[in-house]
């Protein structure tokens, strides 16, 4: 706690908000993005937004990663349960995401299938040799964080010459989602969704650095700051972010020099490109089929792959008609906006896979920010 | 549970309790069994109600409101940093009794083994329990045992029921919360919830941390005694404080504002949570309680629980506040404000 507890300091944290309340220009709104759940989760949790003039305007991204998950991988990842000797293993929050039919990987543990609940790719590794009699397939899910890691146990699994391990491979890539954000009709034709900056993301820079943001800054003239996801950090790439926008500038600038470099952490760079190669499309919930956008496992590893292995078909799925998760992931709507918001679709009973992680926009916003509905937020910043 | 006496045992040979392991037949009805309740049960809670050897236990009902509670046990591992689950089983029905502010009276039991689990560890569970509730003292009177076939269960599941009698004058209840009150919580929190989660072999963390595995009957008589008219207790158990505080602020209509830098946490238990993903609100304590008072007595209140030995780091963390959503909401030690509210399925860790 000792690293931690200096980034969380209420005094520094009053000193930035009233550098950022005296900077902001009254005239003119901010609209920034925060591309990661994380930052969401940080903004939501520590009450962020109750610090903020009210001219700021936070929009949550779609750095989410079960949010994004197409409603067909998640079907392929239900067949995968249900599938006869196989013990599926994944992440906490994969296990709830619902499907169309508002099945999810807990219930199907509930009727009998072996779901695990994972921290981490090793300890999938390790069911498969202590289980030799069956199958067990990763479903690995995440964006550039999560990759290395899985990387890693395919690279042991062939080491180890293991038969009964596979991944089903779900990484996917935050430039390119971010390229799809800014290139979308909505925000650079209609002008629908204004975008003014981006906080970028705290651990997926880490491993890509912050490098790759460069041609955000200079292609859209949108500046990025990259920022960790401790709440004070939120606030300085904030304020960063208000300087660069009021002198006109467009830069990647970074506030997680503590943690990210320049060319970020080229090690695991060099372990995903080993194991991986980029896939020419993949869908992405809420934004559709993006080019170049996600990783697959490569030949010469294909005897891991879940989709090679089972064959998994390529099905797509459309969302619950009400559902908003869509138009929020690519912040052209908020949660609020949803008819189904905080009525049918709730934490308990998620609808949309917004609602179902921490980092999803509307479980924050239903968690932590609900007070301010009636409130409205300039009742709630007095405090 | 049968019970036997001083009659002439129907078995020869002793059990084995360094070898010997739950069968089916201990819970068939026949000699097995009755050398179990006789060998174990009996002699580990030894009391007059038991030795009386009836299906039921006969006792005298004074006068005045009395309390009645029954809490089933199911925890994995079942011995723990801090405790186990027959010391838990005693802890739970007790503390559940004593949060209307009475004396606990008698508790029953009621065990389902599993086929296969050592008599060492059952053996080591009852005379913990025992030992819990001679403490108190509370005896347990009745209980009954079943055996079901391996697979079926985990080890031991206990069912504890108490009855106790609440004292002239106090009316507490959680639809008593005003808005005014103050909101006390009598020490650290989520300290049992984190010991249970470090002692499972699928964390390669370690600690030394305990759980806070309590019976509050001592702690909850000195208060009632310092301030009678306390408004809510409530023992923080699955889904801890959060859950706790969003159940009262629903059945007392009203919202409810904390001050997180009020709220007394061990290290410990914010890194594990921090490194997890957890919120330490949402974790269990099996040793603590919230109260809720009137203001003019909430400082003087504070003191008497400071000075008993459970009470030690408590703490004022909010007030109760007037609010038609009855929102549990928490000034952050940052400076922000936000919901606290209730938990959604289990906790999950975060993936990224």
């Amino acid at each position: 706690m000792k690293y931690i507890e200096p980034f969380r300091n209420g005094a520094i944290a009053r000193k930035i908000a009233r550098k950022i309340t005296a900077e902001t220009d009254p005239h003119r709104d901010y609209y920034l993005m925060e591309f990661c759940g994380g930052h969401t989760h940080a903004i939501s949790r520590y009450g962020i937004p109750g610090l903020l003039p009210g001219n700021i305007h936070m929009i949550h991204g779609p750095g989410c990663p079960v949010c994004v998950l197409p409603m067909g991988r998640l079907e392929n990842m239900i067949q995968l349960a249900q599938t006869p000797g196989c013990i599926v293993c994944s992440y906490g929050d994969m296990l709830r995401v619902p499907t169309a039919q508002g099945d999810n990987l807990l219930k199907q543990k509930a009727r009998g299938a072996d779901v695990r609940m994972i921290y981490s790719a090793a300890d999938a590794l390790q069911i498969a040799q202590q289980n030799p009699q069956q199958q067990v397939v990763f479903l690995a899910i995440g964006f550039e964080t999560t990759t290395p890691p899985t990387a890693v146990v395919i690279r042991q699994a062939q080491m180890l010459g293991l038969t009964n391990f596979t991944v089903f491979c779900n990484h996917v890539l935050t430039p390119s989602a971010i390229s799809h954000i800014l290139q979308s009709p909505e925000i650079r034709e209609l002008g629908l969704v204004r975008l003014d900056g981006f906080i970028g993301p705290a651990h997926v820079s880490t491993i890509i650095g912050s490098n790759p943001y460069a041609y955000f800054a200079e292609e859209f003239q949108k500046p990025v700051v990259i920022a960790g996801f401790e709440p004070l950090d939120v606030m300085q790439a904030i304020l960063m972010l208000i300087r660069q926008l009021n002198t006109g500038r467009a830069e990647v600038e970074n506030e997680f020099t503590r943690a990210v470099l320049p060319d970020g952490n080229i090690k695991a760079q060099r372990l995903v490109a080993e194991v991986f190669e980029l896939r020419r499309s993949f869908e992405w919930r809420g934004l559709g089929a993006v080019p170049y956008s996600a990783l697959r496992i490569k030949s010469r590893f294909a005897e891991f792959d879940a989709e090679r292995r089972f064959a998994l078909p390529v099905l797509s799925v459309p969302d619950h008609k009400a559902c908003e998760c869509g138009a929020i992931l690519r912040g052209v709507k908020h949660p609020r906006d949803c008819s189904i918001f905080g009525t049918v679709c709730t934490p308990d009973n998620p609808l949309g896979s917004c609602m179902v992680s921490s980092e999803g926009a509307c479980a924050a916003y239903y968690r932590y920010g609900r007070f301010r509905e009636d409130d409205n937020d300039d009742v709630a910043r007095t405090h | 549970m049968q019970k036997a006496g001083k009659r002439k045992p129907v078995y020869t040979r002793k059990l084995d309790f360094r070898h010997g392991r739950v069968e089916m037949a201990h819970g068939s009805g026949g000699r097995a069994m009755t050398q179990l309740v006789d060998q174990l049960f009996i002699a580990a809670f030894d009391n007059h109600y038991l030795r009386q050897m009836n299906d039921q236990a006969c006792f005298p009902v004074g006068s005045g409101r009395m309390v009645m509670s029954t809490d089933c046990h199911v925890v994995t591992p079942l011995f723990f940093p801090g405790g186990d689950i027959g010391s838990l089983s005693v802890h739970g029905t007790v503390n559940d009794i004593v949060m209307s502010g009475a004396r606990p009276l008698y508790l029953s039991a009621g065990f389902i083994l599993e086929e296969g689990l050592p008599l060492a560890d059952l053996k080591r569970i009852v005379e913990s329990m025992a030992a819990a509730a001679q403490a108190i003292p509370v005896p347990v009177i009745t209980g009954d045992t079943k055996v079901v076939e391996q697979g079926s269960g985990d080890g031991v599941f206990i069912t504890t029921t108490g009855i106790g009698v609440v004292p002239d004058g106090v009316h507490i209840s959680s639809e008593r919360a005003k808005p005014g009150d103050k909101i006390l919580v009598s020490g650290t929190i989520g300290d049992h919830g984190i010991a249970i989660l470090l002692a499972r072999e699928d964390f390669a963390f370690y600690g030394t941390l305990e759980s806070d595995t309590a019976a509050l009957h001592d702690l909850v008589a000195v208060m009632v005694q310092t301030a009678p008219d306390i408004h809510v207790l409530r023992d923080p158990t699955r889904g801890g404080i959060a859950a706790a505080l969003n159940e009262i602020a629903h059945q007392s209509g009203v919202g409810m504002l904390l001050h997180e830098h009020c709220i007394p946490m061990k290290e410990q238990v914010g890194a594990v949570c921090e490194f997890l993903g957890f919120d330490p609100l949402y974790m269990a304590n099996e040793g603590k309680l919230v109260a809720i008072c009137a203001p003019q007595d909430a400082d003087r209140l504070l003191d008497k629980i400071r000075t008993h030995p459970l009470g030690q780091n408590a703490a004022i963390i909010g007030e109760v506040i007037e609010d038609n959503h009855c929102f549990v909401q928490m000034e952050t030690r940052f400076g922000g404000r936000r919901v606290v509210d209730w938990l959604s399925g289990d906790q999950l860790p975060r993936i990224c």
